[in-house]
C-alpha cells in the first residue's frame, strides 16, 4: 500500500544552510556547500516575554517551521508534526543536575515545562495563534522517516495538507558521549493531498533493511551526524527537480521507500 | 477511517497487573494511591506505584533494553491473553502489516537518573553499563514491544505529554485506515522517576498530606501514578464479534500556553467535538465522560467549563485518577480501557476522595457510583504544551 502525497513551501536550517531560499542552488549543486556556523534566530513570531523562554531547539524548529509556512496559503491553520530524536538535552542535563543537589532539588518550573518533547509545538501553536491539532514524534535515528510516515498518513486520511518539521540539536555532555549528535539541523516541509499542486511524493513501508548510502559529498555526509539531516536526499532532489528514489531507513530491518517527481 | 475495533486489550496501574484488580476496584471504590515510599521524592505526597516492578524481567535476549519503562510494558503484555491475542492477529495479517505506535513522556528516563547518580565526582562520564538508545531514547518503548512480539510493522513513538497514549491511538488508527497496517498495537506506557514527580512539585501542582481530589472544591493537586495500556486496535470486521469499538478521536491545541490551559477550554472544546464529529454523534449520543480531571485547580475548572459547553449538565462524568494517580503519558490509554471497563458493567464511577464538590462546577460530576446502561463514552486527555484529544468508545 503507497501514500501519495505533494510537496508544497520548504524550510531549512543547518551549518552553512541558512533557510531554504539561500540553501537551494547549494541543496541543487549548482553552488559548494561550505559549511559554517549554525545560526539560530530569536522567534519573532513570539511575543517577547515567551521569546526570552525558547531554548535552542525551539528556535531552531520554528525557524525551519516558519519558512515552509510563510508562503503557503492557510498556513497557520495547518495540523502539525514535529520531529526529533533528542529533544532538549540541555534542559534535561540541567535537570537531572539539579535532582542531585545535596542541598535540596530545586528544578526551575520553567525549564521543566519547557522539558517535555511537545515543546516546540507547544511554542509554535502559540506563536501562530493555531489550534489545529499536533503530534510530536521521538525515533532515534530514524525520526525523519517516522516523521514523514505519520505526515502522509494524515494527509491519506485528512485530505487536508500537514506541516512537517524534523529538528535535532547534539546533546552537551556526558550525554554526548552516549548519544552523538554533530550538529543542529532543521527540516521543514508542508505536505498537501495528492490532488494538489508541487512535486509527487509516494512512499511505502518495506518491511526489509536498507543500509544508509555512503555519502558522495560533505553536504551528504551531515547526515551522519544529525537525525533531522536525514532529509537531505530528499531535499536535495525537490532542489534539483530530479526523480529520484530514495531509501530512509526505519528501525534496524524496515525502511521507508520515497519516489519523488517534479 | 472509524470505527476500528479493539481486539484486546490490558492495562497495568497501581491496583495491579491487568484488567481484573482495576475492575475490582472501581466497583469496590478502592484507590490505588499510597504515601510514597520511594527514595529522594518530595515531601508528604501519595503515588500510584504498580506493584510488584522491580521484579520484572526481561526475555534473555532483549535484556539490553531493561529500564522501569519497558518492565512495565512487559508487566502488561503478559496480562489478559494480550501478547496471544497479538499473537493471533500476527498469524491473520502477518508480522509486517501489524504496527506499533505507544506513547511516552517519561521513556526509561529513571534509568538516565540512576546513570546520572553513578558519575564520579558529580561531573564524569555516565557509566559503561548506560544503554541510552534501548533505555532512555523515546523510541526504546515501541522497539522493546515490536522484538518482543515478533512484529514487523512501522513502529512510531508519539510524545505529547500528558495525551501521548491516546495520540498514539489515533495514529495508530490512522495508520490502519491509511492502509499502510492491517492492525496495531499502541497505547502509552509512563514510570514513575524523580524528574516527573520533582518538576511537578516545582510548579506546585502536586497534591500533598493525602491522594488527589479530582473535582473537590478543596482540591489541591496532582497524585502522579505508573501505568501502561495496550489495546490492539483492527479494521471493524476484523477481531472477536463483540470486542468493543473506538468510534472516532478528535484532537486540538491550545495555542495558548505552556503549562496552563486555556482557562475557558477552547482547545478542550475543540477536541470533544472533533471527536463526536468523527463519530457522526451529537453530544446527546455520549452517556459517560471520562474526565482527564488531574485535580489542580486549573485542569478541573476549565474543564468543567469545557464539558458543560459541550454537554449541558445532562451527560454524567468523572475523573478516576483518584484509582491510578496521573499516569501522565500513558493516562489517555489507561483511560480509554476505564472507559471500557465502564462500559462492560454499566458504571458511571463517582470521583474518590471527593465530599464536597467545587461549588462553581455545572457539569453533572458523579460523587458515587452510580449504575448505569452505557453504550458510548468520551475519555478525555489534555496536556502541556496545549496538547489534546478526546476519544468515543462504544460497543459493538
Amino acid at each position: 500500500m503507497s501514500l501519495h502525497c505533494r510537496i508544497g513551501g520548504l524550510g531549512i536550517l543547518g551549518p552553512g544552510l541558512p533557510g531554504w531560499a539561500a540553501s537551494a542552488p547549494i541543496l541543487a549543486g549548482a553552488t559548494p556547500w561550505q559549511g559554517g556556523e549554525l545560526a539560530l534566530p530569536p522567534p519573532a513570531l513570539l511575543p517577547p516575554t515567551e521569546r526570552r523562554r525558547t531554548s535552542q531547539p525551539v528556535r531552531l524548529a520554528l525557524a525551519a517551521a516558519g519558512e515552509a509556512v510563510a508562503a503557503e496559503p492557510g498556513g497557520t491553520a495547518l495540523e502539525t508534526i514535529f520531529a526529533s530524536s533528542n529533544g532538549d538535552g540541555a534542559i534535561l542535563g540541567s535537570i537531572l543536575d539539579a535532582l542531585l543537589a545535596l542541598d535540596g532539588v530545586a528544578i526551575s518550573p520553567t525549564q521543566f515545562h519547557n522539558s517535555v518533547h511537545n515543546a516546540p509545538a507547544g511554542y509554535w501553536h502559540i506563536a501562530i495563534g493555531s489550534v489545529a491539532p499536533s503530534l510530536s514524534l521521538g525515533g532515534h535515528d530514524d525520526s525523519f522517516a517516522a516523521g514523514l510516515l505519520a505526515a502522509a498518513t494524515a494527509v491519506a486520511t485528512r485530505a487536508k495538507p500537514v506541516l512537517l518539521c524534523a529538528y535535532d540539536m547534539p546533546m552537551p555532555p556526558p550525554l554526548d558521549r552516549v548519544r552523538r549528535t554533530e550538529t543542529g539541523f532543521a527540516a521543514a516541509l508542508v505536505l498537501r493531498p495528492a490532488a494538489g499542486e508541487g512535486a509527487a511524493l509516494t512512499l511505502r513501508y518495506r518491511a526489509a533493511p536498507a543500509a544508509w548510502p555512503a555519502p558522495a559529498d560533505a553536504l551528504d555526509a551531515l547526515a551522519a551526524g544529525n537525525p533531522a539531516a536525514r532529509s537531505l536526499p530528499l531535499l536535495r532532489a525537490l532542489a534539483a527537480g530530479r526523480t529520484a528514489t530514495i531509501r530512509l531507513p526505519l528501525l534496524e530491518d524496515a525502511h521507508l521507500e520515497l519516489q519523488v517527481a517534479p | 477511517m472509524w470505527p476500528l475495533k479493539i481486539s484486546a486489550c490490558t492495562a497495568a496501574t497501581a491496583l495491579g497487573p491487568g484488567l481484573a484488580p482495576l475492575r475490582k476496584a472501581l466497583l469496590a471504590r478502592q484507590g490505588g494511591l499510597r504515601p510514597c515510599d520511594l527514595p529522594g521524592m518530595p515531601d508528604g505526597i501519595w503515588i500510584g506505584r504498580v506493584p510488584g516492578l522491580e521484579t520484572v524481567t526481561l526475555p534473555a535476549a532483549l535484556a539490553g533494553f531493561a529500564c522501569r519503562n519497558n518492565r512495565l510494558a512487559e508487566l502488561a503484555l503478559g496480562c489478559d491473553g494480550f501478547a496471544g491475542a497479538v499473537a493471533a492477529a500476527r498469524a491473520r495479517h502477518g508480522a509486517d502489516r501489524i504496527a506499533v505506535v505507544l506513547g511516552t513522556s517519561t521513556a526509561g528516563i529513571e534509568e538516565t537518573e540512576q546513570a546520572w547518580q553513578q558519575r564520579e565526582n558529580g561531573t564524569g562520564p555516565l557509566p559503561a553499563s548506560f544503554d541510552y538508545a534501548r533505555t532512555h531514547d523515546l523510541q526504546a518503548l515501541p522497539r522493546y514491544l515490536r522484538a518482543r512480539l515478533g512484529l514487523r510493522g512501522p513502529a512510531l513513538v508519539v510524545s505529547t505529554a500528558c495525551t501521548s497514549g491516546v495520540r498514539a491511538m489515533t495514529e495508530a488508527a490512522a495508520l490502519i485506515a491509511a492502509g499502510v497496517a492491517d492492525a496495531a498495537v499502541a497505547g502509552g506506557v509512563d514510570t514513575l522517576c524523580r524528574m516527573t514527580l520533582h518538576g511537578f512539585a516545582s510548579l506546585e501542582l502536586l497534591s500533598r498530606g493525602g491522594p488527589t481530589r479530582p473535582c473537590a472544591a478543596d482540591r489541591d493537586g496532582i497524585s502522579i501514578g505508573e501505568g501502561a495500556g495496550l489495546v490492539l486496535l483492527e479494521r471493524e470486521g476484523d477481531g472477536p464479534a463483540d470486542a468493543p469499538l473506538l468510534l472516532g478521536a478528535g484532537a486540538s491545541s491550545d495555542g495558548h500556553h505552556m503549562s496552563s490551559p486555556h482557562p475557558e477550554g477552547l482547545g478542550a472544546v475543540a477536541a470533544m467535538r472533533a471527536a463526536l464529529d468523527s463519530a457522526g454523534l451529537a453530544p446527546g449520543g455520549i452517556d459517560y465522560v471520562n474526565l482527564h480531571g488531574t485535580g489542580t485547580r486549573a485542569n478541573d475548572a476549565m474543564e468543567d467549563r469545557a464539558v458543560h459547553q459541550v454537554f449541558g449538565s445532562f451527560v454524567p462524568c468523572s475523573s478516576t485518577k483518584g484509582w491510578t494517580g496521573h499516569t501522565l503519558g500513558a493516562s489517555g490509554a489507561v483511560e480509554a480501557i476505564i472507559a471500557l471497563l465502564c462500559l462492560e458493567e454499566g458504571l458511571v464511577p463517582g470521583c474518590l476522595n471527593l465530599t464536597e464538590l467545587d461549588a462553581e462546577f455545572r457539569a453533572d460530576v458523579a460523587m458515587e457510583n452510580r449504575p448505569a446502561a452505557l453504550r458510548r463514552v468520551m475519555s478525555n486527555s489534555f496536556g502541556f504544551g496545549g496538547s489534546n484529544c478526546s476519544l468515543v468508545l462504544g460497543r459493538a
